[in-house]
């Protein structure tokens, strides 16, 4: 049977490529260093935002491969050759804000705005793989993200209004 | 976190064989990379296996094999799944978290390590899963959260995983993979009682990989995973049951029953099974049942409530899966 392992240098910064956001991305990182850290100290893409760094709250929710993950519990070097998606990629050119972003506005779903980059990724991805169907599926999709300031109605109002026809039962 | 030596692997040749000590694989990293940032585990090498193509979940012999590396979400999801075992996939979607599941892998959650606070904080001084012979802070301190059954003087850390309390009732077998072959072992006997030796907690053997869990055609598809926690969602189990029961003519012709978060291990019941099996399917005898299956527990003070709400747990679980009204 032929197999591969590719074994990195015990000590020291390993190479790692990845697409963040539409761009490819080649890095040298330390070997603990998680996807949140690289994505705010080395990418300078600080909208990810860590809160409890443990997996317990969503701020550091972004999509990997189209699918909400926690940037804090996920090893960078895990990530070659993945596509990662943060907060930074919603608004069009110009600033044109993402229909969700322009929700959360509309039905004042933050106040701090703390877990709001967190809180529209795992928001963004709810209504693409179509579970915004009702409030309890909203609810259910959403519960990794904890909000402080307690937004929960406003948010759950404000993906429900981009679902649209998907949010329609009750 | 202190720095490890990284190995990424493309197939299950590449993961066999490593060293026990010091050596943990990497799957979706949610108890791992958790731990490791805590200090609780230091593994001196890493072997990332989330390419590993083991992510299938293919019917099997009238039941279903489930790739060690297919996320809880995967599982979740799976027709095969919902159809046959509607308790695993109720068990699944009440674990953690949407962000979680997606990350977190079959194998890994079998795996997970207990959540009880006096294991995880490495300022507690005891605790004898992560430092033998410290003792048991929990026992003498706050213990709310631990287990009521499978306890021993040693330790009473609870085991934290939802999906393998479903897996359990449903007679699951992990497949594993050594440097020596291949063996199969049911989920029942791969978690071990704490004993005297709490920090032993698998039967998993020096370059072990779990390569699969394979489920056998399941007793009835009328399975049911009730759930009891803090809050509703993203939050432990204070007490579970999964069950599954076939009944014919209001008599129960054969039983399934699993508790979860009241175990030092998935908790299977066989004496709650023996007192279903051949009695009608009533209120009285899922009463009877659910005494049975706590009759063996050792509360402490702060976790003693756990009694009385697991037999609670037990009869509405029995009642909704062969659909009796109280
Ligand atoms: C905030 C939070 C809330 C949670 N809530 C719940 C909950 O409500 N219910 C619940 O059940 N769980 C819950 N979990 C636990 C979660 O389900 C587990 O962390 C997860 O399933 C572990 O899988 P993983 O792939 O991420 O494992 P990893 O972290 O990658 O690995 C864990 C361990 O398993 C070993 N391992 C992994 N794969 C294999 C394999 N194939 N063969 C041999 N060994 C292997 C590794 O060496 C490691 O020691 C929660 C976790 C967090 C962080
Ligand atoms: S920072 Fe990742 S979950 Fe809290
Ligand atoms: S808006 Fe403040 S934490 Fe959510």
């Amino acid at each position: 049977m032929t197999h591969s392992v590719w074994e990195a240098p015990e000590t020291g910064e390993l190479p790692l490529s990845l697409t963040v956001n539409g761009v490819q991305r080649h890095l040298t990182l330390p070997v603990q260093a998680s996807l949140l850290d690289t994505l705010r100290e080395r990418l300078h893409l600080t909208g990810t935002k860590k809160g409890c760094d443990h997996g317990q709250c969503g701020a550091c929710t972004v999509l990997v491969d189209g699918q909400t993950h926690l940037s804090c519990l996920t090893l960078a070097l895990s990530c070659e050759g993945r596509e990662v998606r943060t907060v930074e990629s919603l608004a069009g050119e110009g600033g044109a804000l993402h229909p969700m972003q322009a929700a959360f506005i509309e039905h004042d779903a933050f106040q701090c705005g703390y877990c709001t980059p967190g809180q529209l990724m795992s928001a963004v991805a709810c209504v693409e793989t179509g579970h915004a169907g009702s409030e309890g599926e909203i609810r259910e999709f959403m519960s990794g993200n904890l909000c402080r300031c307690a937004a929960y109605p406003q948010i759950v109002a404000a993906v429900r209004s981009v679902a649209g026809g998907q949010g329609e039962q009750p | 976190m202190r720095p490890f030596a990284y190995r990424r692997v493309e197939d299950v040749a590449g993961a066999v064989g490593q060293p026990g000590e010091g050596h943990r694989f990497l799957a979706g990293g949610t108890t791992l990379i958790d731990l490791m940032r805590l200090d609780v585990e230091r593994p001196a090498v890493v072997t990332d296996i989330t390419r590993v193509p083991l992510a299938e979940i293919t019917e099997h012999e009238g039941g279903v094999r489930i790739g060690a590396l297919a996320s809880m979400t995967q599982v979740a999801e799976h027709g095969l799944i919902a159809e046959r075992y509607p308790a695993l996939r109720e068990a699944l979607l009440a674990s953690a978290s949407q962000q979680l599941r997606n990350m977190a892998s079959m194998g890994g959650n079998v795996m997970q390590r207990t959540r009880c606070p006096y294991f995880r904080d490495v300022a507690f001084p005891s605790c004898n899963k992560r430092d033998p012979g410290s003792g048991c802070g929990a026992r003498a301190g706050h213990h709310r959260k631990q287990a009521i059954l499978g306890t021993s003087g040693a330790c009473i850390a609870e085991h934290a995983s939802d999906a393998s309390v479903a897996l359990v009732a449903y007679d699951a077998v992990l497949t594993l993979q050594g440097p020596g072959g291949e063996r199969e072992v049911p989920l029942r006997e791969f978690n071990l009682l704490p004993g005297d030796t709490p920090q032993v907690e698998h039967d998993l053997r020096e370059g072990e990989l779990i390569t699969a869990l394979t489920l056998p055609a399941p007793i009835a598809r009328s399975g049911v995973y009730l759930k009891i926690r803090d809050r509703q969602s993203y939050e432990f189990a204070l007490s579970s049951a999964a069950v599954v029961l076939r009944v014919e003519g209001g008599i129960i012709g054969a039983a399934r029953v699993a508790l979860g978060g009241v175990g030092t291990v998935p908790w299977r019941s066989p004496e709650a099974e023996a007192a279903l099996t051949g009695q009608p399917a009533t209120l009285e005898t899922f009463q009877t049942a659910a005494r049975a299956a706590l009759a063996g527990a050792e509360p402490l003070e702060e976790n003693a409530f756990k009694v009385p709400l697991t037999e609670r747990v037990i009869v509405r679980a029995l009642m909704q899966a062969a659909g009796v009204d109280a």
